[in-house]
């Protein structure tokens, strides 16, 4: 198993926050407001995102978004490949998500293969209007023709470099983004 | 979810399954009820797998159920029956063994007259193997449908107590449900005619009564099972009336049942012999949900198994 | 005839005259001429070096199926005589199923001709009780003794006709044949393919019922007492049918039992076990626990007459079968002597003299045949046994055609050392 080890922080708390509020302004703005627009967490670390970016619209807007949880395991690409074989959760999608902007919010925008597979299971439930990704770090690299509508900011990485985001909601208050180091 | 990390590539009964396995395998199927609702009922999970469906025995109920799971995951499959197969009586397990393989299956489902068939051939498979009832030996998906079932129901499976009704001594899902049951911490009892349990039933696992009533006293589930009628030809029961009256489940004799008992049954039914109508369509029948369920149940096993074994290959 | 022989330096252990010590054994034209301390050997005689080795008259198996004529693909006469003589047999009776089935002299001859032609081991047909074992008509007892049956049955099945068994009980006594029976009460045994119990409940396999076997002796022992006639139970395996055949015998009828090393030591929880395994199948069912123990006290007390091995050769493709698709039994003649060594005389249930009375002197009694002694006038056969060496069973490595045993890698302590038949030392290939 490789080992990770820390090289430095990228982003404390505080510049985490504003990147977020940020992100949750320009998504509103960009829609031209909040009518039809619907927020979808990426299972696992994307969830925390999009819960963020509705709190900031409720208290900037006075508006609650739908936000749904999308579990992408059963639309992975490389499931013949990985062992263990990952823990399958469920989808949540408490709106139907026709006619909707559906935001996909995910932590980190890397081959673009995590959001090839949630566009996927997105497609499965139904006709969005418009599906648009916001992430909170653009780390580069891409196989995909995939980009994002919403960046908190761009890093540039190697490939033997990992991008871990800790949410003060669901990492015993820690919020930072840190860069790692794969060894071994 | 349990931290459970899934290794097992086959599914020949629940005998061998850990409590924790259980319990992935049911937090799995959780997550797969959610997919029967979607307008879209289909996730391309097991695509470009191949899945066989090898039925030695006729069975409408589960080889469908295996072939939705199935066809929802995206799998590849190949139904073959006892008529339409080579694959048949007189052949040896290595010939049968030899002739799957060279099909290169990832999965292979096998119903099997006799106990122990889909254990010889996993041992001479390298295609994950999953029992779709051997004789009267076991039937482990029926067994996990089941205790999913009441789990949802119940939120708990812990503590219940189980009464399994009718022919024991020939019933695979019996075994499999006393077993899976016990092992989550229910108090199970059996009950049947005389003439219908084994001999020494107490090595199932399960508390033993020779009567309806008294095992259905205090009940949270009740589980009746199919009488299958050509039993009557070896002097089993001596008609279908004397076993109604007897062990028929009828809405009166519910009432020394708990306020909120459940009635659950493999299928298919017989009305009337082994069940009454007013129980199989009233409140309390969660039938038709064991049937849904059986699907999700399905779906998580060939996911877990599927993914197992290609994990093999990359170690 | 063969040279004198004198086997040199044993020790001689012949239950038929008591005699269990050092001793020197002369046999001379195919028959033993003396037998004591210190002989001297005769001009021109071999020399058999048997010390460290234990000098029996010679085992013989009472219940073997050789299946030749009709089913060569399983066991032939020569395969069949090469395991019994590697095992440490000089004689076998075998068995009339085969195809076609022994109810005529013409097959008692054909198996004498093929057995002398091999060689390895004497061998004595069985004749069958009824025509085609299909229990209606009688076959011709008269002529199948002047041909060279031992004995009747009608064994892989039972004879289930109570008024045919009755006739043969009847009819035997002209000839003394011992009628054997495989006590099955076919009804009650029905789809069954393992012992009924906790272990066929568990397992969801249909169960044969002890019950079986026990009505079935029951019917034969009311029927030996009816017509005095000599009956023999083959291959004993409950705890019931010991009990009703001592009774029997405590009534003083002419009856005998034979119990297999199988129901010696294993028991429905080893089929358990085995996950099914085929090689575990045979009828009767190994039976229960105490059903087992039973058995084992059955030959100390005496109770049970002899052992059998019962071997019942399968091709290996037979039993590629699932457990319940295939055919019943399991190989002996190759475990027999080592298994009851290793497990009944080394732990004490028996002593070794015991032993050679249940595997050498009853048989020959029961069958009334010659050997089962080494006292002057008896035929020069003789087992020698290697108390100390230890082997592991190896399917592989038997002589039989078939590999079909449940004690494939049991590693025992005592081992056959030769056999020698009417004064010829058989040498295996």
């Amino acid at each position: 198993m490789a080992e990770l080890t820390v090289k430095r922080t990228l982003f404390d708390a505080r510049q985490m926050a504003r990147m977020m509020r940020r992100m949750a302004a320009e998504l509103v703005e960009r829609a031209g407001g909040t009518d039809t627009l619907m927020l979808v967490g990426v299972r696992t670390r994307g969830v925390p995102l999009a819960d963020f970016v509705a709190a900031e619209i409720v208290r900037t807007e006075g508006v609650e978004l739908p936000v749904g949880i999308l579990d992408i395991t059963l639309y992975r690409d490389d499931l013949s490949t990985i062992a263990p074989q990952p823990v399958v959760k469920e989808s949540v999608l408490p709106v139907p998500i026709e006619d909707r902007i559906v935001v996909l919010c995910d932590d980190v925008l890397y081959s673009g293969r995590t959001i090839r597979a949630a566009m996927d299971a997105l497609m499965d439930y139904g006709r969005p209007k418009a599906i648009r990704l916001a992430v909170l770090i653009d780390r580069g690299h891409r196989e995909l023709p995939i980009h994002a509508d919403c960046i908190g900011e761009t890093v540039q990485t190697t490939d033997t470099e990992v991008i871990k985001v800790s949410y003060a909601a669901t990492d015993d208050g820690k919020e930072m983004v840190e860069l790692l180091e794969r060894e071994g | 979810m349990s931290d459970l990390v899934w290794q097992r590539g086959d599914l020949l009964g629940v005998a061998e399954l850990s409590t924790a396995e259980i319990i992935h395998i049911l937090d799995t199927a959780e997550s797969f009820v959610e997919v029967a609702a979607r307008p879209i009922k289909k996730v391309p999970t097991l695509r470009g797998k191949t899945v066989i469906n090898l039925f030695f025995e006729p069975s409408t109920r589960t080889s469908s159920s295996f072939e939705i799971a199935e066809k929802r995951l995206s799998a590849d499959n190949i139904n073959f029956g006892a008529s339409s197969s080579s694959l048949s009586k007189g052949e040896t397990l290595l010939d049968t063994a030899r002739n799957l393989e060279a099909m290169a299956p990832d999965l292979v489902v096998i119903r099997h007259a006799h106990p122990r068939v889909p254990h010889a051939l996993a041992a001479r498979l390298a295609a994950g193997v999953i029992n779709a009832g051997d004789g009267a030996h076991e039937h482990p998906t029926q067994a996990l449908l089941d205790a999913f079932t009441i789990r949802r129901h119940k939120g708990r499976v812990d503590g219940l107590k189980v009464a399994i009704v009718g022919d024991v001594a020939h019933s695979r899902v019996v075994r499999s449900n006393v077993l899976c049951l016990t092992r989550l911490g229910a108090n199970v009892t059996v009950a049947g005619p005389r003439t219908m349990m084994p001999e020494e039933p107490e090595a199932l696992g399960a508390t033993v009564a020779y009567s309806l009533d008294e095992a259905t006293r205090g009940a949270d589930v009740i589980m009746m099972l199919r009488v299958q009628l050509e039993r009557q030809a070896r002097a089993s029961f001596p008609s279908e009336r004397e076993y109604f009256d007897f062990f028929g489940l009828t809405a009166e004799r519910l009432k020394g049942a708990s306020d909120d008992v459940i009635i659950m049954h493999p299928g298919p039914m017989n009305r009337g012999i082994e069940i009454a109508s007013e129980v199989a369509d009233g409140p309390w029948s969660v039938i038709l949900e064991q049937v849904a369920n059986g699907v999700a149940v399905r779906m998580a096993v060939l996911y877990l198994l599927a993914g197992a074994r290609s994990g093999e290959e990359t170690l | 005839m063969t040279a004198a022989l004198v086997i040199r330096g044993g020790r001689v252990v012949d239950p038929s005259q008591e005699l269990d010590g050092p001793a020197d054994l002369l046999i001379e034209d195919g028959a033993v001429t003396a037998c004591g301390p210190g002989l001297r050997t005769p001009e021109g005689a071999e020399e058999v070096d048997a010390s460290g080795q234990v000098v029996t008259p010679g085992l013989i198996d009472m219940h073997v199926h050789l299946r030749e004529p009709g089913q060569e693909y399983k066991e032939t006469i020569e395969s069949g005589t090469l395991a019994a003589a590697a095992g440490g047999f000089v004689a076998v009776a075998c068995m009339p199923n085969t195809e076609p089935v022994n109810d005529d002299p013409s097959v008692t001859e054909f198996i004498l001709r093929q057995a002398e032609r091999a060689g390895w081991a004497r061998v004595y047909p069985i004749s069958a009780v009824s025509r085609g074992l299909e229990g209606r008509e009688l076959t011709e007892f008269g002529a199948q003794r002047r041909a060279g049956a031992v004995a009747v049955s009608d064994d892989g099945r039972p004879v289930w006709n109570a008024a045919l068994m009755r006739q043969a009980l009847r009819y035997a006594r002209h000839f003394d044949l011992p009628v054997i029976q495989h006590a099955e009460e076919l009804q009650l045994s029905g789809d069954g393919v393992m012992h009924e119990g906790a272990f066929s409940t568990r397992l969801g396999v249909e169960g044969i019922p002890g019950a079986a076997d026990d009505v079935m002796v029951g019917r034969d022992l009311m029927l030996a007492a009816d017509t005095g006639g000599r009956y023999h139970l083959a291959h004993m395996s409950t705890v019931r049918s010991l009990a009703l055949v001592r009774s029997a015998k405590a009534d003083g009828c002419r009856v005998t039992a034979e119990v297999s090393a199988h129901h010696l030591l294993l028991c429905d929880e080893d089929v358990f076990d085995s996950g099914l395994d085929p090689d575990f199948k045979m009828h009767p069912p190994l039976r229960s626990a105490s059903d087992r123990d039973a058995l084992v006290s059955g030959i100390a007390d005496g109770s049970i007459d002899a052992i059998a091995s019962d071997h019942a050769p399968h091709h290996p493709d037979e039993k590629e079968l699932d457990f319940v698709a295939a055919p019943n039994g399991v190989v002996g003649l190759e475990t027999t002597l080592s298994l009851c060594l290793d497990r009944l005389v080394g732990p004490g249930v028996i002593e070794l003299a015991r032993l050679v009375e249940l595997l050498s002197v009853a048989p020959a009694r029961i069958l009334g045949i010659p050997g089962g002694s080494l006292a002057p006038g008896s035929p020069g056969d003789v087992t020698l046994i290697d108390l100390d060496r230890e082997v592991a069973v190896d399917p592989a490595a038997f002589h039989s055609k078939s590999r079909n045993t449940p004690f494939a890698g049991w590693k025992l302590r005592g081992a056959p050392a030769g056999t020698i038949v009417g004064g010829r030392v058989i040498e295996l290939p």
